[in-house]
């Protein structure tokens, strides 16, 4: 509870920032502190600290599981603050919105990792949603800009329809009726045709949200159209929490019917990870690139849903941490750059070598190379799903997917050390430079050392 | 504790060099790399049951992964390979500019520690770490410093290398859950043939021996090879071809044959043909070269064809013949390579036909090669003729395959091709009439003679006393024979 109502004060205090914070570098800073206390705030929360006691009649369900996912977002929203806040603040004219839409899109995380009911997955959903409609579009005078936030917000209604419709089915086929996970997915109703609707229903509406294949058309125009700094929120720390919500709906819901499904996610993941890999190596653009590297990279994530297993749940945790940490890094970079194109990069190596060096181990984690967190992550999702002992197929063709992968990463690599390029000027800060150094240490830390992260799942506080 | 120095002084030493400016790193590289070579002396020295040739600590508790790590007779070999080459490599290429020579020896610091790992990893999960690792840093050398078209050739390498990997990758995993009690440890992966059925282990052969193909090369995967010789600068080439297709052969000898004994006893005589297939065709194409060093990559490929052949015929003079010829073969190469390199340096070319007359003008040079290349003929005396020798007759009286003969016949075949190349060479490159170009030739440094004399010296000591090496590798063999599969 701790997150979900600090998140939501916090993001009423930034709304109100601007009035009498006039600069903004110090509402980045108060930001960042406003970060900081959440961050404390969850952790405290995972130690057995609860400042909130309210009840919530069950509707919330308070697992390691889902207090470490609110960790890692708002550690990963925390680097994501010191390296952009000043690229969020000056998007546009209100600086102190934008950090209270951030807010608010963390306090519907903080719901999305702890929902025991389908209600407040759809009030978690909503709330993640909304703010980020927004946001795309703060870019007012951008057409762009514009457009990919009409795009989203149709799409996004669209998909939110589905879901209403999905948990309308699944009530009406709970035998008491009620929107509380345990109740819908016992062994007997899984021949229940509402309730197969109701899970393809939802299946189809998380896979919108999490933007899988064939359901992920809007993520390219939207993340290439949305400000930069926005698209790395997105592509990051957004995606990683509603990915959990989808786990934990399925975790939690339909669990036990896993065989009536699997086969659908199985094809999901499979299309998603062709459609992400394959389409990636045609971008002319790193911005456009990295918006089909986030499919791509779900498709992989996708396989610890499928097998829903402990290497699994181990395994997503590294991997949306992991995920969330290059992918801002790449991103931060990205925003400093002013040619999004291939050649933009060309020799940064020889003018930046901070920033070349950081960006190839986030590159180096994304493609899945060992040594850093990259590796482990896609080796626990390979893992969990030979321990099933089927499903080999998929394996195979998520590896051979990996290394067409390694192509597009490899490119802005090869971009930045291998060839000459024309002098840009970009407004690099040491403090910047320290921040990605930290950043690439943890990548690397979390590819040797894993336990780091993953231990916190068993250690339970009373 | 000696596996770990022999890693992390690499390790450290390369990125150290990072830091410093680019005269230093060269001494301080080369200095790591002597301390390596000690290092690596002393270790095979000990006694081979000694404690300090073992390190183990948990890594991944929840994986049950080790940080294992052990000195024994296939890795001792390869590693003194790798500890005596490195050095070499920097004196020989001493002359060598390189711009931001600091990031070039850092990473050929890091590319050493990759291979020591490969070569020293007692645990599954982090031979394949380190077999990974030893990529990298290649790969950005060979791109950064490397001739016009590197990028493509060394993507090409790289692609090829990763997706060997990643099937090795499923073989890793899939031997790991049938272990016994879910292990990666060299010795677990060595009992899980008891528990994966002959069927099985025909497939999943294949999945692990492709990443050992890719790295041979085996044809026909082998197209990256010339390529990436080619345009890689002659020091990482060197690393390429002495050291890292090494990390094939020894694949095969540590992780493969042994884990799965059937897979490899059914597929031997498909393997062995595809390997007979490539050094024939290796060599045909060598004596069509116009250019040393694809020349080299040519006939690089021929032998190492050799040794996968010799491996599948399970015969204790095959193997103990693969071992020793694992080293000479990363002395002959790095040898050739020097003198190419040596040869490039001072006429800008290395097309064979605008070359002719240098042994007038460079008699020391010109020594220097005739000896190499006798030994790369495996001419008696020379240490590859104690290894190709023991290879024949391993391959002729190998009972795991009916075409022994036929292969031995083949093979043998490839030796007198490689004579004809070989010789044409230094015959069109050292004697007949001088040009404009080689007018001028002077003879080799000092400091290269002695490079090139220590090569020589290991050669000749090797093929006239090969008993250390013997006793080295002896325990190696016999438990890896007792670990591999003929049908009765």
């Amino acid at each position: 509870m701790n997150s979900i109502i600090t998140s939501a004060i916090l993001g009423v205090i930034m709304m109100f920032s601007g009035l009498f914070l006039k600069k903004n570098s110090s509402i980045a800073t108060l930001a960042i502190l406003g970060i900081l206390v959440l961050l404390g705030m969850a952790i405290l929360d995972m130690s057995g600290f609860h400042f909130f006691p309210v009840d919530t009649h069950n509707m919330l369900d308070y697992q390691p599981f889902g207090l470490l996912v609110d960790c890692i977002a708002f550690a990963s929203t925390l680097a994501y603050f010191l390296l952009n806040g000043r690229d969020i603040a000056a998007i546009g004219n209100n600086p102190g919105e934008y950090f209270a839409l951030i807010f608010f899109v963390l306090c519907g995380i903080s719901i999305a990792t702890t929902f025991n009911s389908l209600l407040m997955l759809f009030l978690a959903i909503e709330i993640i949603s909304i703010p980020l409609y927004i946001l795309t579009g703060s870019d007012k005078r951008n057409l762009k800009s514009n457009e990919a936030s009409l795009k989203y917000f149709l799409m996004g209604a669209f998909s939110t329809g589905l879901m209403l419709l999905g948990i309308a089915f699944l009530y009406g086929a709970s035998e008491k009726g009620s929107f509380f996970l345990d109740d819908i997915g016992p062994l007997k109703s899984a021949t229940n045709p509402m309730m197969i609707t109701g899970l393809i229903l939802l299946m189809t509406s998380m896979s919108f949200k999490v933007s899988a294949a064939p359901f992920h058309f809007w993520t390219p125009d939207v993340y290439d159209g949305a400000p930069t700094v926005v698209t790395s929120f997105m592509a990051t720390v957004v995606k990683a929490g509603t990915f959990i919500a989808f786990i934990r709906l399925f975790a939690n819901a339909f669990g036990d019917i896993k065989s009536t499904w699997q086969i659908f996610i199985a094809i999901i993941a499979a299309t998603t990870l062709f459609i992400g890999n394959i389409t990636a190596v045609f971008q002319q653009s790193v911005k456009r690139m990295l918006a089909y590297s986030s499919i791509a990279q779900v498709g992989f994530m996708l396989l610890a849903l499928l097998t829903l297993n402990t290497m699994a749940s181990e395994g997503i945790i590294l991997y949306i941490a992991v995920y969330s940490l290059s992918t801002i890094g790449l991103f931060a970079i990205l925003v400093k750059m002013k040619d999004f194109s291939f050649e933009g990069f060309n020799g940064l190596a020889r003018q930046y070598p901070v920033l070349a060096f950081t960006a190839t181990i986030f590159l180096l984690s994304l493609a899945g190379i060992p040594l850093t967190g990259g590796f482990l992550a896609k080796y626990y999702m390979i893992a969990s799903v030979m321990q099933t002992g089927s499903w080999l197929w998929l394996v195979i063709f998520a590896l051979l997917c990996a290394t067409v992968s390694v192509y597009y990463y490899f490119r802005v690599i090869q971009a930045m050390y291998f060839k000459e390029g024309n002098a840009q000027q970009l407004e690099i800060s040491p403090g910047f430079n320290f921040m990605l150094i930290l950043l690439a240490i943890i990548v690397i830390l979390l590819g040797i050392l894993p336990q780091l992260l993953i231990d916190r799942l068993y250690i339970i506080y009373v | 504790m000696v596996p770990v120095l022999l890693i992390g002084i690499p390790l450290l030493a390369g990125l150290i060099g990072f830091l410093l400016k680019d005269a230093a790193a060269k001494s301080w590289s080369l200095f790591a790399s002597l301390l390596t070579l000690i290092v690596s002396l002393a270790g095979i020295s000990l006694r081979p049951d000694s404690k300090l040739l073992l390190f183990n600590v948990p890594w991944l508790k929840s994986l049950n992964s080790h940080f294992a790590v052990g000195l024994d007779g296939t890795g001792q070999i390869l590693c003194l390979l790798t500890a005596i080459a490195f050095p070499i490599i920097f004196v020989s290429t001493w002359k060598e500019e390189y711009k931001r020579a600091n990031n070039f020896f850092g990473l050929m610091l890091l590319s050493q520690a990759g291979l020591m790992g490969v070569f020293l990893a007692a645990d599954a999960l982090l031979f394949y770490f380190f077999w990974e690792l030893a990529l990298i840093p290649v790969y950005f050398l060979a791109s950064q410093w490397g001739g016009e078209k590197r990028i493509a050739a060394t993507f090409k390498f790289f692609i090829y290398t990763f997706l060997g990997s990643l099937m090795m990758l499923i073989g890793i995993i899939y031997i790991y859950f049938h272990t016994k009690d879910h292990s990666f440890a060299l010795s677990a992966f060595q009992g899980a043939h008891n528990f994966i059925p002959a069927d099985t282990q025909a497939w999943l052969f294949w999945f692990i021996f492709i990443a050992f193909a890719v790295k041979m090369p085996i044809f026909p995967f082998h197209t990256w090879q010339p390529d990436t010789y080619e345009q890689s600068p002659t020091a990482v080439t060197m690393v390429l071809s002495g050291l890292m297709v090494k990390m094939g052969v020894f694949g095969l000898i540590r992780w493969l044959a042994p884990v799965l004994p059937m897979g490899t006893y059914m597929w031997g005589d498909t393997v062995s043909t595809l390997c007979i297939i490539g050094m024939i065709y290796a060599s045909l194409i060598a004596m069509q070269q116009d250019d040393l060093k694809r020349l080299v990559a040519y006939s690089s490929i021929a032998h190492i064809g050799l040794m996968c052949v010799a491996i599948f015929a399970t015969t204790e003079a095959g193997i103990q013949g693969v071992m020793i010829q694992m080293f000479s073969h990363g002395i002959n190469i790095i040898g050739l390579w020097i003198v190419v390199f040596l040869i490039e340096k001072q006429f800008k070319t290395r097309k064979i036909s605008e070359l002719g007359g240098i042994a007038g003008k460079a008699p020391v040079l010109t020594t220097m090669l005739v000896i190499i290349t006798l030994a790369n003929i495996a001419l008696p005396l020379t240490n590859a003729f104690i290894g190709e020798f023991l290879m024949f007759s391993g391959i002729y009286s190998s009972k795991a395959t009916g075409y022994n003969v036929v292969f031995t016949v083949t093979a043998l075949i490839t030796v007198i091709l490689s004579a004809v190349y070989m010789l044409n060479m230094v015959q069109k490159v050292f004697y007949g009439p001088t040009n404009a170009l080689t007018e001028k030739a002077v003879d080799i440094r000092p400091g290269e003679k002695m490079v090139l004399a220590i090569i020589v010296v290991l050669i000749l000591f090797a093929g006239v006393y090969p008993e250390p090496f013997f006793r080295l590798t002896q325990s190696a063999v016999d438990s890896l024979l007792s670990k591999m599969y003929v049908k009765p």
